[in-house]
């Protein structure tokens, strides 16, 4: 009787220093500005702002927890899954749009203070929670979902990993609407279909199991679709899950032309 | 006592300054985005020949004088060099300042002023242009009093 030798897992090649000790995590002191807003209290945003003691493994969101459980419980904020996964807690970190679960505070600049407030171009109804509805409305009207011709096929539908491939980073969308609300153009034109309804419908117009791909083209060929896009490029450096937006968006543009001319 | 009935507030309500009105223009956005490019590469090929023929060749800079001009637009081939520049730098950048009105203007009262300014400009300045072009000439006759060069054939 053998058995196989099972190969041992090779050790650890991170060293870490003899400074560290074991289980020791870093603390540093931080100030948090957050933009509340409550139209029940005054028409007025303001900024509040909390000295607090973090730890090196702390993200924004631990600190609006931290605000939010043990200094002011009326710091209103959604978040849900806390590991960048759901999309809930899109907001303005630093001036820049992020997810506060996978922001770490370590990351920014903790000599000044950490500016919180809500993302820009969508009704704020109260501190940093926006109305998404507009968002999804957009959404919706793309079609985010699998539209067929004929009947079923008796098999799964089979597809390539090249065809596959072929919309694999617009299918990473968490639908967290920081692409749509860093564009400027959505900013002041709330019409606009925004990166983030274009991403999704780039996920089914090249998904070749997919046959409503003309409709889609059709919705985004409209005056509030992809050409109002003006390749500012703020939604790809948004994104956090990577997806290379802008890239989506000119790849559906050229669909609309090359259908159409 | 009547409890008071609080609309749901997630009950598909979209503030109306999202949702879309206007129905959309056919293609126009689409052929403007494309005008934007093609025009736009040939007015590379247009605008550096312009320049280097005006600024840089034969006297350079020190040669541009009504002479010049009109001895240029005696040519038929400068004639519509020049009218092609006019009309698709015209086009181009009207549409471009129509794209930021868009862009920037965050009323419709606004947007429609302002656009109004511009494709009125936009007219003046395609026809004076194009006016110029075809009726400019270099030996004009003022008063009686011919205005004779020596490019001018004699009288
Ligand atoms: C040298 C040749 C030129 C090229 C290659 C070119 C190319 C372009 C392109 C591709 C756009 C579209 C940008 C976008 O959609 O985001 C644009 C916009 C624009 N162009 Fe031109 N153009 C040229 C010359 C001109 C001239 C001569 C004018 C002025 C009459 C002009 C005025 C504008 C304006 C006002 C805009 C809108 C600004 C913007 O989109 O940010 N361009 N140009
Ligand atoms: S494309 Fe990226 S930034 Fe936009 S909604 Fe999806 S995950 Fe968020
Ligand atoms: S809380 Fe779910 S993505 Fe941040």
């Amino acid at each position: 009787m053998s058995t196989e030798t099972v190969e041992k897992e090779p050790a650890s090649k991170i060293d870490l220093g003899p400074e560290v000790a074991g289980g020791e995590i870093p603390t540093f002191d931080i100030t948090l500005k957050v933009r509340r807003y409550n139209p029940e209290v005054s028409d007025e945003a303001h900024w509040d702002e909390w000295q607090l003691t973090m730890y090196g493994t702390d993200r924004v969101l631990d600190a609006l927890h931290k605000v939010k459980w043990e200094h002011d419980g009326s710091v209103s904020f959604r978040r849900s899954c806390a590991h960048g996964v759901c999309g809930s807690d899109a907001m303005r970190i630093n001036g820049r749009n992020r997810l506060a679960c996978k922001t770490l505070l370590k990351d920014l600049d903790t000599s000044k203070p950490i500016l919180v407030e809500p993302i820009k171009g969508l009704p704020v109804e109260k501190d940093l929670i926006v109305d998404m509805e507009p968002f999804f409305q957009s959404y919706r009207e793309i079609m985010p979902f699998l539209i067929t011709k004929g009947h079923e096929p008796t098999k799964e539908r089979l597809q390539s990993a090249e065809e596959r491939d072929r919309y694999d980073d617009t299918t990473k969308c968490i639908l967290c609407a920081a692409c749509t609300s860093s564009c400027p153009v959505f900013w002041t034109d709330g019409q606009y279909f925004g990166p983030a309804a274009i991403v999704n419908a780039h996920r089914f117009i090249f998904d070749s199991r997919d046959d409503a791909g003309d409709m889609r083209l059709e919705i985004l060929n409209d005056k509030e679709g992809v050409w109002r896009c003006r390749t500012t490029f703020n939604c790809s450096e948004a994104c956090p899950r990577g997806i290379q937006v802008t890239k989506a968006i000119s790849e559906v543009k050229q669909a609309i032309l090359t259908r159409k001319v | 006592m009547a409890t008071p009935t609080i609309d749901s507030p997630r009950s598909g309500r979209v503030s109306p300054g999202y949702s879309r009105t206007s129905s959309s223009r056919g293609n126009f956005e689409m052929i403007a985005w494309l005008f934007m490019r093609l025009s736009g590469a040939i007015l590379v090929v247009l605008i550096f020949v312009h320049l280097y023929i005006n600024l840089v060749a034969g006297d350079g800079i020190t040669g541009i004088d009504f002479g010049f001009v009109a001895g240029k637009w005696a040519d038929p081939f400068w004639q519509v060099w020049d009218l092609t520049l006019l009309w698709l730098s015209m086009l181009h950048g009207t549409n471009g300042i129509r794209v930021i009105i868009n862009d920037y203007a965050d009323k419709n009262s606004t947007r429609m002023w302002l656009k109004g300014v511009l494709y009125t400009a936009t007219v003046v300045i395609v026809v004076l242009g194009t006016l110029v072009i075809f009726t400019f000439d270099p030996c004009p006759v003022i008063d009686g009093v011919a205005h004779v060069a020596d490019y001018c054939p004699a009288p």
